[in-house]
């Protein structure tokens, strides 16, 4: 599972393209992960402020 | 459900959704342009740094409303310090504008609505809606409220997260290596050259490079995009850039003022960017220059070649796949060669050591290149250092 630090996160929606599965969604200052997230850690990588974290 | 009919919906009010909404209404189609958020241009994922050259090719007419400065040239720096200044005598029409972004994307909205398209703020897309296998529409959230958008055609241009095409079954996943993970300060009191956009590249910002685009009197947007399979352990966009300019006395004294993210892809576009009553526009169709992570004209180039196309669509009332092909061929035939090229020589780039980029800058500075585009900088390169444009020689 993916977790968001929401005091971090700056709601660019970088992860939400960069996800192979599509499984991100960006509602506004909402990151929302669905059940075809696959832990790959691709947005964890990714993220330009470290504000995911596999779990 | 409240349902909207219409012949086009546009998802995304960006530059490539309005110029689209603007072509389709011109061409006497009935719009809707969706913007998810509630504002049109905001809040910024952008370093604001355009060319003027392509301005005119789409019909946009300099403004002094969102044109922040007006640069006179770009100065080019290695990691090691190296500098080459690039004057606007010998960099023409690639030296540009810093805009106030808010105020284009308003802007451009503008003309849309100007030529009849419908904007509907605060909507954002949730799902296509296909009958018998055929996409006739789109769900959507407007307001809160669920609603339906059923059209003839569907624009994605939403931007790099792209999840339109993706859910109408087109292929947008990037390579790792194809995407720049990007974060960006504007900085206030701090020592830089005014009307000069900076850019610094090696091993400061691994796989991309950090800018400093002037946005007046010691104000600029400071930022990085850096490639993440290059980046050190544990290290993301923000650590490069913050350790960069711990390091430059130019920012001693420099607050920031906002903070914002932002991802690039960095490949040479999608391979369709059409299917059957579906048409991808701009970064969402991963139509970005992979050099400099640039997708304003090229947002501008395919949203205006959308709107044309899909309104000699209109008169038949076919948008198959096939109808759509004059928009991949408008695309491709403007700017294929130049993608393709700049993605080969940004994954030559990315494997430099910093001594090779620093001879480089030296190289180009004693050259007498005339007229400096990222074309002639190969060109140059291609002469002393061949095995830098290994592999894609032919295109230089």
């Amino acid at each position: 599972m993916i977790q968001v630090n929401v005091d971090k996160c700056l709601h660019c929606g970088g992860c939400v393209g960069s996800c192979p599965k599509n499984a991100i969604y960006l509602n506004d200052f909402v990151l929302e992960f669905n059940s075809d997230c696959i832990n790959c850690g691709i947005c964890v990588k990714l993220c330009p402020v470290a504000a995911l974290t596999k779990v | 459900m409240k349902t909207y009919t219409c012949d086009a919906v546009i998802v995304g009010a960006g530059p490539g959704g309005s110029m689209a909404a603007k072509y389709c209404a011109q061409g006497g189609m009935d719009v809707i342009l969706i913007e998810k958020k509630a504002e049109i241009g905001a809040p910024l994922r952008c370093a604001e740094g355009v060319s003027k050259s392509w301005l005119d090719e789409v019909g946009i007419k300099p403004d002094s409303t969102w044109i922040r400065a007006d640069m006179k040239g770009a100065i080019i720096k290695s990691t090691k310090g190296t500098t080459y200044q690039l004057d606007e005598s010998k960099a023409g029409n690639e030296v540009g504008y810093v805009l106030e972004r808010h105020l284009f994307d308003k802007a451009l909205a503008r003309d849309a609505a100007n030529a009849g398209a419908k904007i509907m703020m605060r909507t954002s897309c949730t799902g296509i809606i296909r009958e018998d296998g055929k996409i006739v529409g789109i769900k959507a959230k407007s307001m809160g409220e669920e609603i339906e958008i059923r059209a003839k055609v569907v624009v994605a241009a939403d931007g790099y997260e792209s999840q339109v095409g993706r859910w109408a079954g087109i292929d947008t996943t990037l390579k790792l290596s194809d995407i720049d993970s990007c974060i960006q300060y504007r900085m206030c009191n701090i020592d830089i050259t005014p009307d000069y956009c900076e850019f610094v590249i090696g091993s400061a910002a691994p796989g991309g490079y950090i800018w400093v685009f002037p946005k007046g009197e010691k104000v600029a947007n400071v930022g990085i995009g850096v490639a993440g399979h290059l980046c050190k352990k544990g290290a993301d966009a923000k650590y490069y850039l913050d350790k960069w300019i711990a390091e430059d006395p130019r920012f001693k004294n420099g607050q920031i003022l906002e903070i914002m993210g932002g991802f690039v892809s960095t490949c040479p576009g999608l391979d369709s960017a059409v299917d059957d009553n579906i048409v991808l526009v701009g970064d969402a169709a991963r139509i970005i220059d992979p050099i400099t992570g640039g997708g304003i004209c090229h947002a501008c180039r395919t949203g205006m070649y959308a709107g044309q196309v899909l309104s000699e669509c209109n008169k038949t009332g076919d948008f198959s796949k096939k109808a759509l092909q004059p928009y991949e061929k408008r695309w491709r035939d403007r700017m294929e060669d130049k993608l393709f090229r700049n993605w080969m020589a940004k994954e030559k780039l990315a494997t430099l050591d910093d001594d090779t980029i620093d001879d480089i800058i030296k190289m180009v500075k004693t050259s007498e290149i005339s007229n400096v585009t990222v074309y002639n900088l190969l060109k140059a390169i291609k002469e002393k250092y061949p095995k830098v444009v290994e592999g894609f020689e032919d295109l230089i």
